[in-house]
């Protein structure tokens, strides 16, 4: 059995409205072991989302297949579990019905009562949200929403945890916090892990390798990085680091210089005197 | 002209008066509910004044307050006399139109749930049935009580038709309303989960929707009180409608302002009634 645990074999995505089509993603191609933590980074419309959903398999590609545990994916299921970018939790229940929600489904049969139950708690511990169980989504923070969402998504047992952008809606401060929370899980748990992201250092942190996606339309990958830092990482140690460093400015000069998203305004000018001097002459 | 002295004890003289007594918790509060009573009862005090004065010249068509107090001190303090026929106290008139309404707007709300969630889910549905929506809705409750009576030749199921018909729109249209705007972030945790059809409905379709739904709910109630009371005057029976146009016929005009302002208390409690309910139930979710 190969060590391929996730496999996107040339992945095309074309959306149609009324006869326009738009090309969104072309000849994605992936492998992904078991364990691994991948970050998907890039400009934003660039298909990163997309990329994602076809994995949770909330979209169906084009063209291309997506191989999880040697099975294809054509539809969502808790094995491909997804943290939203807006954590998504139901308002209308509390922070313990909401993982259980997702619980009582999907162990319907193959735990008790009292080992759901057990299974919850742990989950919501391990995001250390134990002390606010009864609590509604309307009354605790943003970041301990979050931290719900991703209790829900690993109490699925997914085999692959896919997060959208999980820390976009936070202030930096509990970003970071997140951030340490979810190395640490992943220290525990060794997940197979896909994360879009924009925050380059939280890629570069975080992942063992990044996977930088060009621009829109079209998308295709344009560059994978390996991250070859130690862990368990700490933050302030490596942001004196050289390697770390490196690594952010390789992901750094892709983004801005070769994946240029903005014509510079001074170009355009040019352009435009250019022309009007033409139809001036003509 | 200040010399350096009478600076000086004014300097030393405390500014502040100290307070008669402390306030304590319990007076702030009590504080807080006066001002919240006082206002009401001061404008109602105003208004019943007003009222008096203007009715009470020899040529008044209509009674002020003190008269229709003592009109109906009868009516009022005996609400569940029976005297056979219609000819009972005010508690039964009212309950008897309660009655038709809860059977009404029952109906209304099984039949107009299920239609706004066909009508929410199905585009081909919305397209079919809305023009028909639409154009049905904007007929009034009572036109429509000559046709039910055709229909079933008889008061009673006529008036409970009318409640339906008139309580059934807001209904539909804001429980389709609410199946719409679920946002897909709910069907896309669903479908991770893996739900049927039929935990998708309950777990989450029908909460999600249900701030929308008890709007429909709150507004569907009280037009049934509307349509009830103007019902009963067409069609007679007991009833507060039918109370109402029998005292006008009877030239009770006090009787009449009595009714009006049972109408108007029991229109209100239904109200906060559905309102409780729907608060209960989708735990202080507003709609989205």
């Amino acid at each position: 059995m190969s060590d391929r645990f996730l496999s996107i074999s040339q992945v095309q995505m074309r959306f149609e409205r009324n006869g326009i089509v738009n090309p969104v993603l072309k000849d994605i191609n992936l492998e992904v072991n078991r364990g691994e933590y991948i970050s998907l980074i890039g400009h934003s419309g660039c298909g990163k989302s997309t990329v994602l959903n076809i994995i949770a398999g909330l979209l169906t590609a084009s063209e291309g297949v997506v191989i999880v545990d040697n099975r294809e994916v054509n539809a969502p299921g808790p094995d491909r579990a997804l943290v939203f970018q807006n954590h998504s939790l139901l308002p209308w229940l509390t922070v313990y019905q909401n993982v259980e929600l997702a619980v009582e489904k999907i162990f319907k049969g193959k735990k008790s009562k009292k080992e759901q139950r057990e299974w919850i708690l742990h989950n919501l511990d391990m995001v250390n949200m134990s002390h606010a169980l009864d609590r509604l989504p309307s009354e605790i923070s943003g970041g301990m929403k979050q931290r719900v969402g991703i209790a829900r998504a690993l109490a699925m047992e997914p085999k692959v945890l896919l997060l959208d952008e999980p820390f976009g809606a936070l202030d930096a401060l509990t970003r970071a916090h997140l951030q340490d929370e979810v190395m640490r899980i992943q220290n525990e748990l060794k997940n197979t892990v896909v994360m879009i992201t924009h925050d380059v250092d939280e890629a570069v942190l975080l992942s063992d390798r990044i996977v930088m996606m060009t621009n829109g339309p079209s998308a295709t990958i344009g560059q994978i990085l390996d991250i070859d830092l130690p862990r368990p990482r700490d933050r302030l140690a490596l942001a004196d680091d050289p390697t770390y460093n490196h690594y952010r400015h390789e992901v750094l000069s892709f983004l801005h210089e070769k994946q240029r998203k903005v014509e510079s305004i001074g170009k355009l000018r040019q352009q435009k005197k250019a022309g009007d001097k033409q139809t001036a002459s003509a | 002209m200040m010399n350096s002295d009478t600076l000086e004890r004014l300097q030393t003289t405390p500014k502040v008066k100290s307070k008669p007594f402390v306030e304590t918790a319990a007076f702030k509060q009590l504080k807080e509910s006066m001002g919240k009573i006082v206002p009401p009862i001061v404008i109602m005090s105003i208004l019943l004044l007003i009222w008096e004065i203007m009715c009470s010249g020899e040529g008044a068509r209509l009674p002020g307050p003190s008269k229709v107090i003592s009109d109906t001190w009868e009516l009022i303090t005996n609400p569940f006399y029976n005297n056979g026929g219609s000819d009972v106290g005010m508690a039964w008139q009212i309950l008897a139109s309660l009655e038709r309404v809860a059977m009404g707007y029952s109906l209304a709300v099984v039949v107009g749930v299920a239609l706004g969630v066909l009508v929410g889910q199905s585009t081909w549905a919305l397209r079919g049935l809305d023009p028909l929506f639409q154009v049905l809705r904007t007929v009034p409750p009572l036109a429509w009580l000559p046709l039910s009576l055709a229909g079933f030749q008889d008061g009673n199921p006529s008036a409970i038709f009318v409640i339906f018909i008139t309580a059934i729109w807001p209904i539909i249209i804001n429980t389709s309303v609410g199946i719409r705007n679920i946002p897909e972030d709910y069907r896309n945790v669903s479908r991770v989960i893996q739900h049927n059809g039929i935990e998708y409905f309950w777990k989450i379709m029908l909460p999600a929707a249900a701030p929308y739904i008890f709007s429909g709910l709150r507004i569907g109630v009280g037009l049934s009180w509307l349509a009830i009371v103007a019902a009963e005057m067409l069609i007679g029976g007991v009833g507060i409608g039918f109370f109402i146009w029998d005292a006008w016929n009877s030239s009770l005009i006090s009787d009449i302002v009595l009714a009006l302002v049972y109408v108007g208390i029991v229109g209100f409690i239904l109200d906060r009634c559905v309102a409780w309910v729907g608060n209960k139930i989708t735990r202080g979710t507003s709609a989205a």
